[in-house]
């Protein structure tokens, strides 16, 4: 059980019962949809960015625990971030679940709890659905981003 | 080749046969590992069977002492080899009772046999304005191969309804049978509910309106008795690694007038009686539709494997897999968290189902954590998952070699699950 809960901490449990800026975004100006054909999760993001700056940001869509709780503590982070940063984070969480050497979980803040996916391999396209659905908002694409 | 020992028919008191199914345990060398330290419970069998000794033996003894070309040396191992091969296409001839060694076609699978018909006969006897019928049930191979062929010959493909139990509307079926219904292509068994399909009635209003049947067996045959002249369809497919033996390695029945008058499906080696560059005349069937070096060390195990099933007895895994079914059913029914999906009167051994408000992906992940093994997601049946209104459920498919005793290692690690997301 103990391994378990290394995967399925408290602050995820807690984001998968309660997501976190789940709705869409009336005024959103960058919106991309993401698809896990292996599941079928589905999430859609809302962007909202004014001057370079994420100034509000919501999701709406479906899928497991990881992959709720990934987007919705992602949408938490993002508000505030320039686009530079937002890209920044993007590589930083990619490198703590793919459990790449140079991680630094120091600047991922709460985020840092995805590092137990390292043991889930087959996880982890679950936690990264939502980012690289970011990725493609903040790149304008309007294809629908699949993590296969 | 070791023989293996069957099911005996004398059941323990409390319905299980439990002591020979130990015995039958022992064939297979996957079953004795752990899994994150637990002992493996394999309860995915409709993705892929495990495989007895006997399968694995026959494969090395192949590669180690017969190994060889077939249908084309004048040495004794190729000689060895070519018998082999054909002896099993003899087994699988008497497995699904099918009538003469020609109608038995070795390809990768059931997916590549549907392929081959949607290709060879479809391409041929499709025509603008024709329509091929499914099922709301099918397997995405039975799907994609007749959306190809219509798309590409401007025919329509239309889809025979299901009930909420998963069964299949007999009379909308009926109803979709047309002048125009040139193809039904058919599931005998769905592999995301267990659903049996009436075949007898479905292919005999198929063939009352003029309609070929293709029958895709590969979730049936390791279950039940299947005989294809009863059934009377016209194609069935099945898989071989889903029957015990090696994967890469399936199987086309054909009606023997249908696949005369069908073209080949792939040219080359084989496939042939002779070749010059103005003309190639086509080998006798069922070589016509078997070109290159085939998969001689899967054929050689598929025939293990049929053997091994017929040893334990069609008859004896049928009702064991009912026990586990009923068992099973019973206990996931005794959890109101659990919804179980596919609850059609006639039924294989699939209990396919969804805990509440905790996505299959999750649940899959802790039974992992206990050793247990399902499968989770939309088992390549997405029209499956929309009608259910679900994006995926967990699956837990039993076979011959599973016991009373995991499926409550099943529901122990479910409660866990519920537990943990509490």
């Amino acid at each position: 059980m103990s391994d378990l809960r290394e995967l399925y901490q408290e602050v995820i449990l807690d984001h998968q019962r309660r997501p976190r800026n789940f709705h869409r975004l009336e005024d959103a100006n960058r919106q991309a949809e993401g698809f896990n054909p292996l599941c079928g999760d589905r999430i859609h993001l809302y962007l909202r960015i004014e001057d370079g700056v994420v100034k509000d940001v919501g999701f709406e869509g479906s899928g497991c625990a990881i992959s709720t709780a990934s987007a919705s503590m992602m949408t938490e982070s993002l508000k505030g971030k320039t686009e530079a940063q937002a890209e920044e984070l993007f590589e930083k969480f990619h490198d703590l679940v793919m459990g790449r050497q140079q991680a630094d979980p120091a600047g991922l803040g709460k985020l840092a709890v995805f590092s137990g996916l390292r043991e889930y391999p087959v996880r982890v396209k679950c936690a990264t659905l939502a980012w690289h659905t970011l990725r493609a908002a903040l790149q304008g694409s309007l294809e629908t981003v699949a993590t296969e | 080749m070791k023989t293996a020992r069957g099911i005996d028919a004398r059941e323990s008191p409390d319905g299980g046969s439990s002591c020979d199914v130990q015995r039958i345990r022992e064939d297979f060398p996957i079953l004795k590992q752990l899994i994150h330290g637990k002992p493996l419970v394999y309860l995915d069998n409709a993705a892929t069977t495990q495989k007895p000794r006997q399968v694995i033996e026959s494969i090395v003894s192949f590669y180690s002492e017969e190994c060889s070309n077939v249908h084309r040396g004048v040495h004794l191992l190729s000689e060895r080899a070519t018998r082999g091969f054909e002896a099993t296409r003899s087994s699988v001839r008497r497995f699904i009772h099918a009538r003469d060694d020609r109608e038995i076609v070795f390809v990768r699978g059931a997916t590549e046999a549907i392929n081959l018909v949607a290709c060879s006969y479809g391409r041929a006897h499709v025509r603008a304005g024709d329509e091929v019928l499914v099922t709301a049930m099918e397997h995405h191979s039975n799907i994609v191969p007749w959306q190809m062929l219509c798309a590409e010959k401007g025919a329509k493909l239309r889809v025979a309804p299901m009930n909420s139990k998963g069964e299949l509307l007999l009379e909308e079926y009926e109803r979709l049978l047309g002048p125009r219904t040139c193809l039904v292509a058919v599931t005998h068994v769905s592999n995301a509910l267990g659903t049996v399909n009436p075949l007898h009635e479905i292919v005999e209003m198929a063939h009352r309106n003029g309609a070929v049947v293709l029958v895709d067996g590969a979730q049936a045959v390791q279950h039940m008795r299947v005989d294809v002249q009863a059934l009377d369809c016209d194609f069935y497919v099945f898989s071989g690694h889903k029957i015990y033996g090696p994967t890469g390695i399936g199987v086309l029945y054909g009606r023997e007038r249908l696949l005369e008058s069908m073209p080949p499906y792939q040219g080359g080696g084989d496939m042939i009686a002779s070749v010059t560059f103005e003309k190639t005349v086509y080998n006798k069937l069922p070589y016509k539709f078997e070109a290159g070096t085939p998969d001689i060390a899967g054929v050689i195990g598929l025939g293990a494997a049929i053997d091994y099933l017929q040893s334990v007895g069609i008859e004896k895994i049928t009702s064991h897999e009912q026990d586990l079914l009923h068992y099973g059913t019973s206990i996931l029914e005794g959890m109101p968290e659990i919804r179980i999906l596919g609850t059609a009167a006639a039924k294989t051994s699939v209990l396919s189902f969804t805990v509440q408000g905790i996505h299959p992906h999750d649940v899959g992940t802790i039974l992992d954590q206990e050793g247990i093994a399902i499968r989770t997601g939309h088992h390549c049946a997405q029209p499956v998952m929309d009608f259910f209104g679900v994006p995926a459920t967990a699956r837990a498919s039993l076979a011959l070699y599973n016991t009373r005793d995991e499926l409550d290692a099943l529901a122990a690690a479910l409660r866990k699950v519920i537990e943990v997301f509490s």
